[in-house]
């Protein structure tokens, strides 16, 4: 897919949800449906989506146990297997939680990530590369981070956690609002997501629409959030209204909400319906991915294939039928005479 | 073409940044090039195991001579393996081509085609799987990502996925796991429904399916190949091995891939199982029915692995072995580590199989309790570190030595220490190459999964640059000229591949320094090791 068409498309798409939502409500005063209806619309279909997949994927069997071993398997008792090689190359259950608890918190696997140096002459080098791994742990939990901060819409009295992130993350208390770091850590993260897709020659070649297209509705997302929360001063009160509204299921939609906000929530909805029929799935697929949650142990227990599927074998005596003579005149025992 | 016509510039002279005006690629058709690709199978090799439409056809052809309902099938075979691989489903579903894995694969480095990058061999085939599979595919094509299997895509289907050698290097890198490898098999296994195989696979199954061994050595060739070694080591060494075949009753069964019985370097190994065999007094025995360890069905079906598998544990049954002793082969080892136990252990059942003990030292090889199957590396380094090898390292002073993790042990099992450790046990001078060229990031040689032919020799200067460069750099900095592996397609690829890039650099098993560095019972005095070179300070003796 060509960068331009990749790039136009998936902009244009997000702009229209913009304009959409803009129009919406500011032109044809349809607050109830884009504060009420595709809210609930948008929350049914992650919450039904996402489980479907991971039904899908669940009903499917693993007909063979394929780790990725990464360091050493236990072996002869004195051949070192210590938490490294037991991380890496697991061999129970146990040890498979520990790396599945570091590739999903950590993103282990991207943390090895190296960058091919190729200098003319033979001269190959692979450098250290962080910079993947460090720009997927900022944007990730910062997007956590900001998705709890906003629970303080959602709830009555505040969960105490939220105050703590809220603090936390408000923690350079300079300016008035106070100025939560997050939302911007996100924004140059996504920043540097879409940046590296277009300058990196091979990650332009590859990426497709639906690459950019999240990429910019997240971006979406953080300049509609910033944009209320520090320049157009959304009603904050009224805006609480009508989010308790929803979680109570007395969905109300008061007066005077700016259409900022109903931009911002219909991005959000569309994020949510959008999900499970995306890329977006990996959240939940990476729990299922048979090289990585399984332990390498099929030398010592045998894994059980359910459709273990019934082949013709050639057996020892057709091949003996076939060069029995040659065997004899070889001094090769025969079983038959 | 022959090696010695592509020029080396012409090789390195590559960018690996798709220009900003590159048509994409999905508007850029396979262009197939010659020494890039495999030969096409011939239709006796398929029809030995009844595979789909055994015919004559070329790769160069525009016609590949498919079956009417070509499409059909694949569509059908594409189903039905989403039903049953969870891997292939979510690795369909799960990619967000994040392009960590872009730079890792060795056939992208030293090719720079852009389908090379494991992401984008796997979208060939994910671009077909959301145009037939997923509701956005459906709706909206080409601005999904998704296009139509025609039979543009299907050549380009068959060309990429028999330029990846499943060496799963880039599923290390991949945040989910993502396993090229396993893609790769699972989309080979689908090229295979409609004949379309490479003959430097399909040949040796069908051999390996009636003759016991991928080179279709048959039985009396067999022992008479061995005999030949029998010679070659009482020249070398004064003593007179006595290997057994197809003998009821031995406690152990050897298997080890044919490469070894067959051409150098992998010669000398074998000699070196020989020798360690007789000065230990093992009970054990070879089979000419299982003569194979490698499995070239890996790479055309998981159904053809399972049938070529079965030999291992039908010959131990019929023999009454305890246990199986495997030989230094690298894909063997994925399918012996993840496949084997899965697919074919009823065939054990009734057999005198037991947990192994190695009868030397009595070490019980726990980590092999189900399969029955444990690694020669594993039972030299128990001889070793057990004292009941007596060794010289010094004999193998001529060599400075760096190890080669080959993919499949490294990756698919983590047989990294055993093989270390016995090297550094018998020689005095070991060199590891840099960190990430070895262990579970180590390249493949450029040849594996059955690409080790003569056609393709550019796919495999190519592919194996990454470890070529890697072996010239312990080469220059500390002199290393010998690159040691466990495994039968290094031993075969390697040779060309140094001549090739590095050529001051031989090749050798590790057996081949175990057993150089032995010291025998009733040994003449050595003068020369077992490829007739003479031995440190021997130089000038006179049987040289």
């Amino acid at each position: 897919m060509n960068i331009i068409i990749s790039l136009t498309v998936s902009f244009l798409a997000v702009f229209g949800l913009v304009v959409i939502a803009f129009v919406g409500v500011w032109g044809a005063h349809l607050e109830w449906l884009f504060g009420v209806v595709i809210p609930y619309l948008a929350v049914i279909t992650f919450f039904i989506g996402i489980v479907y997949r991971v039904v899908q994927w669940a009903k499917c069997p693993v007909p063979f146990r394929i780790p990725s071993t990464c360091a050493q398997q236990k072996s002869l008792p004195w051949i070192k297997y210590g938490y490294a090689e037991k991380l890496d190359n697991p061999v129970n259950t146990f040890w498979v939680v520990c790396r599945m608890i570091l590739e999903v918190l950590c993103f282990r696997s991207l943390f090895r990530n190296t960058r091919l140096e190729f200098g003319s002459g033979q001269e190959i080098k692979y450098k250290s590369a962080k910079w993947l791994w460090l720009g997927a742990i900022a944007f990730h939990y910062t997007f956590l981070i900001v998705l709890l901060r906003h629970l303080r819409f959602f709830t009555e009295p505040m969960p105490f956690f939220v105050k703590i992130i809220e603090n936390v993350d408000g923690f350079f208390q300079m300016f008035l609002p106070t100025v939560y770091q997050s939302g911007f850590i996100l924004g140059a993260a996504v920043t540097y997501l879409l940046l590296r897709r277009i300058l990196d020659g091979k990650m332009r070649y590859i990426s497709l629409p639906a690459d950019y297209f999240p990429l910019f509705m997240i971006l979406g997302l953080v300049t509609t959030g910033v944009l209320m929360r520090y320049v157009l001063k959304a009603d904050i009160v009224s805006i609480k209204e009508l989010t308790l509204g929803l979680v109570s299921f007395k969905p109300v939609v008061p007066e005077g909400i700016s259409v900022i906000f109903y931009i911002h929530l219909f991005l959000v909805s569309v994020f949510f319906a959008y999900f499970p029929f995306s890329k977006l799935t990996h959240m939940a697929g990476v729990f299922l991915s048979p090289t990585r949650n399984l332990s390498n142990n099929t030398r010592i227990v045998r894994h059980i294939n359910p459709w273990n599927n019934p082949v013709k074998f050639h057996t020892y005596q057709a091949y003996e039928d076939e060069f029995r003579e040659k065997m004899k005149d070889a001094g090769l025992p025969v079983d038959k005479e | 073409m022959a090696k010695d016509e592509i020029k080396q510039e012409d090789l390195l002279n590559i960018d690996h940044s798709p220009s900003l005006f590159k048509k994409g690629w999905m508007n850029t058709p396979v262009d197939i090039r010659p020494s890039m690709h495999c030969y096409a199978c011939e239709p006796a090799r398929l029809k030995v195991v009844d595979f789909p439409n055994p015919r004559v056809w070329s790769v160069m052809d525009e016609d590949w001579k498919l079956p009417k309902d070509w499409k059909e099938t694949v569509m059908d075979a594409f189903k039905d393996r989403l039903d049953r691989f969870r891997t292939f489903k979510l690795f369909m579903d799960i990619c967000v081509r994040c392009g960590a894995c872009a730079d890792k694969c060795q056939f992208f480095i030293g090719s720079a085609d852009p389908k090379n990058m494991p992401v984008l061999r796997a979208e060939l085939i994910r671009s077909v799987y959301r145009r037939n599979f997923t509701a956005a595919g459906k709706l909206f094509g080409k601005l999904a990502g998704a296009r139509d299997l025609d039979y543009g895509v299907l050549k380009e289907w068959w060309y990429y996925l028999y330029q990846c050698s499943e060496c799963r290097r880039c599923s290390v890198f991949c945040p989910y796991g993502i396993d090229m490898a396993d893609i790769t098999i699972i989309g080979r296994e689908m090229t295979n429904l409609l004949g379309l195989n490479i003959d430097w696979i399909a040949a040796p199954v069908a051999f390996c399916y009636k003759t016991g061994n991928h080179l279709g050595i048959q039985p009396h060739a067999y022992k008479s190949m061995l005999e030949f070694f029998q010679d070659e080591i009482e020249e070398v060494t004064g003593v007179r091995v006595e290997p057994s075949f197809n003998r009821k009753g031995a406690e152990v069964l050897f298997i080890t891939p044919s490469g070894d019985v067959f051409a150098d370097p992998g010669t000398w190994t074998c000699m070196g199982y020989m020798i360690l065999f007789h000065q230990l007094g093992i009970d054990i025995t070879w089979s000419t029915y299982a003569s194979e360890g490698g499995n070239f069905g890996l790479f055309t079906s998981h159904d053809m692995m399972k049938r070529l598998n079965g030999k291992m544990y039908m010959e131990a049954k019929r023999l009454g072995v305890k246990w199986i002793l495997g030989g230094e082969c690298g894909h063997m080892w994925r399918v012996v580590n993840q496949y084997m136990g899965t697919m074919n252990l009823d065939l054990a059942e009734g057999s005198n199989l037991e947990n192994p003990v190695s009868p030397m030292t009595g070490t019980k090889f726990e980590n092999a309790n189900s399969t029955k199957m444990v690694h020669i590396t594993e039972f030299t380094a128990d001889l070793i570190k057990h004292g009941k090898l007596k060794l010289d390292p010094s004999r193998n002073d001529h060599r400075k030595v760096t190890f080669h993790d080959s993919c499949n042990p490294a990756r698919a099992m983590g047989l990294l220490e055993e093989p270390r450790y016995v090297i550094k046990n018998v020689c005095n001078h070991f060199y590891e190459m840099p960190p990430s060229t070895i262990r579970e990031q180590t390249f493949c040689c450029g040849g594996g999964s059955g690409l080790n032919a003569g056609e393709d020799v550019e796919l495999r200067m190519r592919g194996g640059l990454p470890r070529a460069n890697a072996v010239k750099y312990v080469h220059e900095k500390y002199g290393v000229n010998m690159l040691a592996n466990v495994c039968a397609i290094d031993r075969a690829v390697f040779p060309g591949l140094m001549e090739y890039w590095v050529p001051e650099v031989d090749v050798t098993g590790v057996h081949e320094l175990v057993a150089n560095a032995m010291v025998l019972d009733g040994e003449k005095e050595k003068t020369v090791d077992l490829r007739n070179e003479p031995l440190p300070g021997m130089e000038d003796a006179e049987d040289v």
